[in-house]
């Protein structure tokens, strides 16, 4: 293998949808700085690159590994054990791989309910009824697809994370504020945080960044974004009623979606000292609804059709319970 | 369970109470020498208000097979209107609890005043009969690996 005597990078996707590849590219002339540091030595997605040739690298020989993606199919975890074995420092890239994102929301489910609505569904042309097999028997020899597991699982659930830096994608400047660091790190100019950290991350909430007036919530009906008439752009957007999930989510994006009204759906992960998301979410919306009438109370939360969608759209799989019953027993 | 001659499944079941009101019912059934099921650990929190929902995630995720969470009556809250925060929490947390398949009957919400000593020591025997026919929980500890689905055909069904 070529060797110029720079220290080594690779990014990898799993159960992910290339958004972090392209986050990383946004970073604008900043990638040339990765190029003038780094040699690029494994990312699919940029180069051509063979699992066989990563497993000829030495152990520990790759600086610097962003993982993005959840852990789906046994191909997520080979390549995941096989990039912890060769990488110094590995970072969970992106919500998928810090905690489980979007393709964690299949938790929810069995996977023949994923199957359907994949392959069956009435989004999906299929008049052959094909689906994917395990194994293929071709004119070339047997064929393999990746196997799945039957509930997705984030990085670190599967192999030690050094580094979490969440996101959907992660935004540029932050990408781009830890890679200064790294490179100054590399020169002896800075330390890295403690392994462990979330990095690229704010300390607050969304709300602290949110530039919206902020008055008591007393709300007597949620409403999806798309149905408000008029929304007002001063005042703070949970207060008007729209699901926002601010108040539990991780500040660090400087609250673009707010910002520019749409509600937070909680792509930066839970704040600090935030245990389950979900969980203080529910906390959070149940403290503003304005009534204390069992049947009012009722009513109200049935604007707010799929609790598990609002509250755990990016955390399931790193949530205290992690999936449903239905995915984790198969029925 | 020493006394178990039925070998029948004895539930795990995480208890909440209220400094004020509902802890102070157990203190009463106890003094009456009312008895209830062994099955329940109980937990004095300082208002049903302070349950914060991870809790009861958390007893669920690592081994309860239901959680009863009791407070005072509404309108008597010692701190105004918490528990009405436990009401709104409790239903939030039910529909939440339905798309995660935990069944609604293993969380339970009672109300018990301090001198109710007798309603709660009732509702807690009723609820650990109700999770006792539910049957265990079992909820994984993901510390054994995930078997993969090694055949597809398994999931689909012919069409």
């Amino acid at each position: 293998m070529s060797t110029n005597g720079k220290p080594k990078f690779s990014m990898y996707w799993a159960a992910s949808c290339g958004g972090c590849e392209i986050s990383v590219l946004n970073i604008h002339e900043k990638i040339l700085e990765v190029d003038a540091n780094f040699e690029v030595v494994f990312w699919p997605v940029a180069m051509d690159s063979k699992y066989k040739d990563l497993e000829a690298m030495e152990d520990n020989s790759i600086l610097l590994t962003l993982f993005n993606g959840g852990i789906r199919n046994d191909e997520n975890e080979e390549i995941a054990r096989l990039l912890r074995k060769k990488t110094q420092i590995m970072v969970a890239f992106g919500s998928c791989a810090t905690e489980g994102g979007i393709p964690g929301l299949g938790n929810l489910g069995t996977m023949k309910s994923i199957f359907d609505t994949a392959y069956f569904g009435v989004s999906t042309e299929n008049p052959e009824q094909i689906y994917p097999k395990t194994s293929f028997e071709s004119q070339f020899g047997q064929l393999h697809l990746p196997k799945m597991y039957p509930v997705l699982r984030t990085l670190d659930q599967v192999v030690p994370v050094d580094y979490f830096m969440p996101g959907c994608p992660p935004e540029p400047h932050q990408i781009g504020a830890v890679i200064d660091l790294v490179i100054q790190v590399l020169n002896g100019k800075a330390e890295l945080p403690p392994k462990g950290s979330v990095i690229g991350a704010g300390t607050s909430t969304v709300c602290d960044e949110c530039k919206r007036t902020r008055t008591e919530k007393k709300i007597k009906k949620f409403m999806r974004i798309q149905d408000v008439e008029r929304i007002d752009p001063e005042i703070c957007l949970f207060d008007q009623g729209i699901p926002c999930n601010g108040p539990a989510t991780s500040s660090g994006c400087d609250a673009r979606c707010p910002a520019v009204g749409a509600q937070c759906i909680g792509c930066y992960g839970p704040a600090g000292g935030v245990i389950d998301y979900g969980a203080r979410l529910m906390s959070a919306f149940a403290s503003v609804i304005d009534s204390n009438d069992p049947d009012e109370i009722e009513s109200i939360l049935e604007s707010i059709p799929d609790p598990a969608g609002q509250f755990y759209r990016f955390n399931l799989a790193k949530s205290l319970l992690r999936s449903s019953k239905y995915a984790w027993k198969g029925e | 369970m020493s006394d178990n001659p039925n070998n029948q499944f004895e539930p795990l079941i995480l208890g909440f109470t209220c400094n004020w009101c509902s802890y102070r019912a157990a203190d009463n059934a106890g003094l009456a020498r009312l008895k209830y099921p062994p099955n329940i650990r109980l937990i004095r929190l300082m208002c049903s208000g302070r349950l914060d929902p991870q809790f009861i995630l958390k007893g669920f995720a690592e081994g309860a097979d239901g959680v009863l969470v009791t407070g005072c009556h509404p309108g008597d809250c010692h701190y105004v209107e918490q528990n009405y925060k436990t009401m709104r929490r409790f239903k939030l947390l039910h529909k939440t609890l339905d798309q995660m398949g935990v069944k609604r009957g293993r969380l339970k919400l009672v109300w018990a005043s301090a001198a109710e000593g007798m309603i709660l020591a009732n509702e807690i025997e009723k609820f650990v009969e109700e999770v006792r026919q539910l049957g265990p929980l079992n909820w994984p500890k993901w510390d054994k690996p995930l078997e993969v689905v090694a055949d597809y055909e398994v999931v689909v069904e012919e069409k």
